[in-house]
């Protein structure tokens, strides 16, 4: 009846109690508030039925805050195991809780906290930065938020239910296979992934047609803000990406569940067609999640240095051609696999021309510094901390894009302190500098500027001594993935520093929810009442701060580049706004639904409950049919009431 | 100005404390990968400096740009050059297209002539024939098969010093990755393939070996020793494995294939000439179960 499913899946030891216990009082508390204060049903109607893109974006934050706890909780662990699992001492995690522990860290970091960020601060910026009142298809837009929160509730179930992968993040074959990997555990990565994958498939879909068919008038390509073209291009990334994800973990599972042999050891599979095609995926990821910061960065230099960007169209152009070169590199991830010279050569080369059109970038945003006036705020911070620890990593990919060079480094502590440096330094930066940029225009009020600039401390002086030691760790001979090593290398000092490192990253965090905190009951002396806190350039400073459920009473005028700051040199007319009947789409309870269908569908295949898998599957199918047949979405906020609204707002 | 001075100040002692620290801390430790002991590994921390120092004709003018644009444009400094409608300059865009494109364009020539000459296929140059040695990955150990001598050996490598050595690779195992980081670079031993690596050692001494690849629990002990040593040092360690109370034929290797960790070294006095390609065999045909 139940599958694998028995009590056995409950009792993992100690320190998954630990984790099982936090979560589930966690939860508890949650719960007893929402019912203290009778706030289900606003919780419902309020958000979680919510087809505002806004709103939907605010969900994406909060849920990726949330996994960035647990992801930097696994960080801690990992540091933790690392540094005192030496010699005769083992640690306190079992290799193969370890092993789960990365894997997880990993896992959700990249899918759950990165990809979260990202599509919250597109979600609640970019509709907004084109003049729009919404997403093209909004309920699309919450089918996609829910199936990535289902995704991130059944990885976090791996947690109090049975175990989660213990094969990397990536879950190479044959490791991953039945034959090594026995358990549930890649059974949950694989599912998780695949149902939160589907929502980012269709999220890129929608937000790269809201770009192309949803900008204002007047708003030409060339004349769009450049975070809007780096979401452009990651949304194209997404849709050419995302379906090899798809493709290749239903392979996985495949073999997995119904004994097929596409990347076994044996029986004709090959675990290298598996490598290539997830990498495939994988390298095109990156970029999907660095050139939105790259976007954000373009945004905060310009608007803290009064300037516009320096050399947009090569700015453009350099976004195009990373995106281009993003699908022509995979090979790199792999040079050790014993390809030829000439395959390896050829990918090596096609990564290095990479670091081209990122050194213009790099030389643009200094350029627009340059005669400037730079207020030294915390987007700013971050931006200038990004600069330093993206160039070092800069450096490192370089070195490793030379084929010969990576046989030295590759699967060791050096590849792995590189790659945190673009994420860490790269894209999770460059988010935190968004978040804080655009807060106010989020939740109308500013954020705390001292906090901020602890976190920012906090952030870049634990990255250097997290991520640093690696580096050396690595050219020591340090593999990546060891829970345990010999007293006799030398590497404990070294680890330890990297602990620490992590210890004031989580402090770092700690300033930021502090920050957070302080920044809500201060409100009222950081009241963003003019909508555009910053003196900023583009058209999501155009309404007003947090922006009305329709976004704009009235649609801005587009001329040029930097709409807004031009409409701001232009004169004031005197004359009466007149509003027009705005149609906004109605909420929908149904995107739920589809994420708890897809739950259930994942669950069930999981622990192999035959019956239930299909009825969850059924039951989606169903909702998005009787959805589908629904005529009546939207509602209209007629003039007079529009008028009511912006009146109410300039008392 | 005065609050800038003392940071610098305590900047300055706390630099001063870490540096003898630092060095403290490496006295007497190995940083493999810049510690080469065969050819291969030298030319590739050779390869290193190269590139790092090409990196560096970027990132140097980026810190120095940064911060001096950071500081003369401050909010606060009136009397630097404001331009709110400076958006861009040709001759400058040229110039930083046309940088990395220059700098890039010479390590392209670098990395395509190295990954043929440090391509891990190519046999090393010398006098006479490169040594085979076999190579299996395995739950959680290695295997060396040493077919000129009919000998074998767990968890352990006796290599001549100046011998040009081809690892042919395999695994019976989840993939796994070889590497000695102070002879040369690493290669991936995967399941019914094979994989080669020719390295040499050209000094006596113990070198760290182990898998960079994740392969289940007991991956974090399967490391080695491999050890070079002179060539009369290497027969006679061929004679001491002879000696041994051990061989390796079908059923031993089964045996010895069993999932198990943390391995000690052991030789085997002689191994079934056949038993790589069985190994490799096993993965080849239709599944057996």
């Amino acid at each position: 009846m139940w599958g694998r499913l028995n009590w056995h899946a409950f009792n993992n030891g100690l320190v998954a109690l630990g984790g099982q216990l936090t979560m589930l009082l966690a939860l508890l508390a949650v719960a007893a508030l929402l019912t203290y204060t009778h706030r289900w049903k606003w919780l419902w109607r309020e958000w979680l039925t919510s087809l505002d893109h806004k709103k939907i974006g605010i969900m994406y934050l909060a849920v990726a805050v949330l996994m960035m706890l647990r992801g930097l909780a696994d960080a801690a662990m990992v540091r933790t195991q690392q540094a005192t699992s030496v010699g005769s001492s083992h640690g306190f995690l079992s290799p193969d809780h370890f092993q789960q522990v990365f894997s997880a860290h990993g896992t959700i970091m990249i899918f759950f906290v990165a990809m979260g960020l990202m599509f919250g601060l597109i979600n609640l910026i970019m509709p907004l930065q084109i003049g729009s009142r919404d997403v093209a298809f909004p309920f699309l837009n919450s089918v996609s938020f829910w199936l990535f929160a289902s995704g991130m509730i059944l990885i976090n179930v791996s947690l109090l239910v049975g175990e989660f992968s213990a094969a990397g993040w990536l879950a190479y074959p044959p490791l991953s296979e039945l034959a090594y990997s026995p358990g549930v555990g890649v059974d949950y990565w694989i599912w998780a992934l695949q149902i939160a994958g589907v929502g980012s498939l269709l999220s890129g879909i929608n937000f790269l047609v809201t770009i192309l068919r949803m900008r204002r008038p007047g708003m030409t390509l060339m004349k769009m803000p450049l975070f809007t073209w780096s979401v452009l291009n990651a949304m194209v990334l997404v849709i050419f990406a995302f379906p090899v994800l798809t493709a290749t973990l239903l392979m996985l599972a495949l073999d997995r569940t119904l004994g097929m042999h596409f990347f076994t050891a044996g029986g004709g599979g090959n675990a290298m067609m598996y490598v290539n095609l997830i990498w495939a995926w994988g390298h095109p990821e990156v970029y999907i999640l660095v050139l939105p910061a790259f976007g954000i960065y373009s945004e905060v230099v310009a608007t803290f240095s009064r300037k516009p960007i320096f050399g947009y169209t090569s700015m453009v152009w350099a976004l195009m051609a990373i995106s281009f070169l993003s699908y022509t590199v995979w090979l790199h991830h792999f040079f050790t696999m014993g390809a030829g010279a000439d395959v390896n050569a050829f990918f090596g080369i096609t990564t290095m021309i990479i670091a081209i059109p990122t050194g213009v970038k790099i030389f643009n945003w200094l350029f627009t510094m340059y005669r400037g006036r730079i207020k030294f705020v915390t987007p700013m911070q971050w931006f200038l901390g990004f600069v330093v620890t993206f160039s070092l990593g800069g450096m490192a990919g370089v070195m490793m894009a030379v084929p010969a060079i990576d046989f030295q480094v590759h699967n060791s502590l050096f590849l792995v302190a590189h790659f945190h440096t673009m994420i860490v330094g790269g894209v999770v930066f460059g988010f935190f500098a968004g978040l804080t940029y655009w807060f106010p225009k989020f939740f109308g009020f500013r954020l705390n500027e001292r906090l901020g600039r602890y976190a920012f401390w906090c952030w870049f002086v634990g990255f250097l001594l997290a991520f640093v030691p690696l580096y050396i760790l690595g050219l020591m001979g340090a593999t990546r993935r060891l829970d345990h090593y010999d007293a006799s290398l030398g590497w404990q000092g070294l680890f330890i520093v990297a602990g620490i490192g992590v210890m004031v990253i989580i402090a770092g965090a700690g300033f930021q929810i502090l920050q957070l905190i302080v920044s809500i009951k201060q409100r009222n002396d950081n009241l963003d009442t003019t909508g555009d806190p910053w003196n900023g350039r583009t058209l999501e400073w155009a309404t007003t701060s947090p922006a009305p459920v329709y976004n704009f009473a009235l649609l801005p005028p587009v001329g040029e580049r930097d709409a807004f700051w031009a409409t701001k040199r232009r004169k004031k007319s005197d004359e009466e706004p007149v509003y027009e009947d705005i149609y906004l789409p109605k909420n929908s309870g149904f995107g739920f639904y589809i994420g708890v269908g897809s739950f259930i569908t994942g669950f069930a295949l999981i622990w192999h409950i035959w019956w239930l898998a299909p009825l969850g599957l059924l039951s989606v199918i169903a909702c998005i049919i009787i959805r589908s047949t629904d005529e009546d979405t939207e509602y209209r906020i007629s003039a007079a009431q529009v008028a009511k609204i912006e009146a109410g707002q300039e008392v | 100005m005065r609050k800038y001075s003392k940071r610098l100040v305590a900047g300055l002692v706390v630099l001063a404390f870490m540096v003898p620290l630092v060095f403290g801390y490496f006295h007497g430790k190995t940083l493999a990968v810049l510690a080469p002991k065969g050819q291969i590994a030298v030319k590739e921390k050779g390869l290193m400096e190269l590139t790092v120092t090409l990196g560096l004709l970027v990132i140097i003018p980026v810190f120095i740009l940064m911060f001096s644009f950071a500081w003369r444009y401050r909010e606060g400094n009136t009397k630097a050059k404001y331009s709110p409608h400076l958006t861009g300059n040709l001759v400058a865009e040229t110039v930083w297209w046309a940088i990395p494109i220059a700098i890039i364009g010479v390590l392209a020539v670098v990395a395509w002539n190295t990954s043929h000459s440090l391509d891990p296929h190519r046999p090393i140059a010398s006098n006479g024939p490169a040594m085979p040695i076999q190579v299996v990955a395995l739950d959680w150990k290695w295997l060396f098969i040493y077919p000129q001598q009919h000998v074998a050996s767990v968890n352990y490598l006796q290599l001549p010093v100046g011998q040009p050595v081809t690892f042919t690779i395999t695994a019976d195992a989840p993939m796994n990755s070889f590497w000695i980081p102070q002879l040369g670079g690493q290669i991936y031993a995967m399941a019914g393939m094979t994989t080669q690596l020719n390295l040499v050692a050209d000094h006596a001494g113990n070198y760290r070996g182990s898998s960079a690849n994740l392969s289940g629990k007991g991956f974090a002990g399967m490391r080695f020793v491999a050890r070079a040593d002179t060539e009369q040092a290497f027969t006679k360690w061929v004679a001491t494995a002879r000696q041994s109370a051990t061989t390796l034929d079908l059923a031993g290797y089964n045996q010895l294939a069993k999932p198990s960790e943390n391995n000690p070294v052991h030789v085997y006095a002689s191994v079934d000439p056949q038993l790589f390609n069985t190994i490799m065999l096993k993965y080849m045909g239709p599944e057996r179960s």
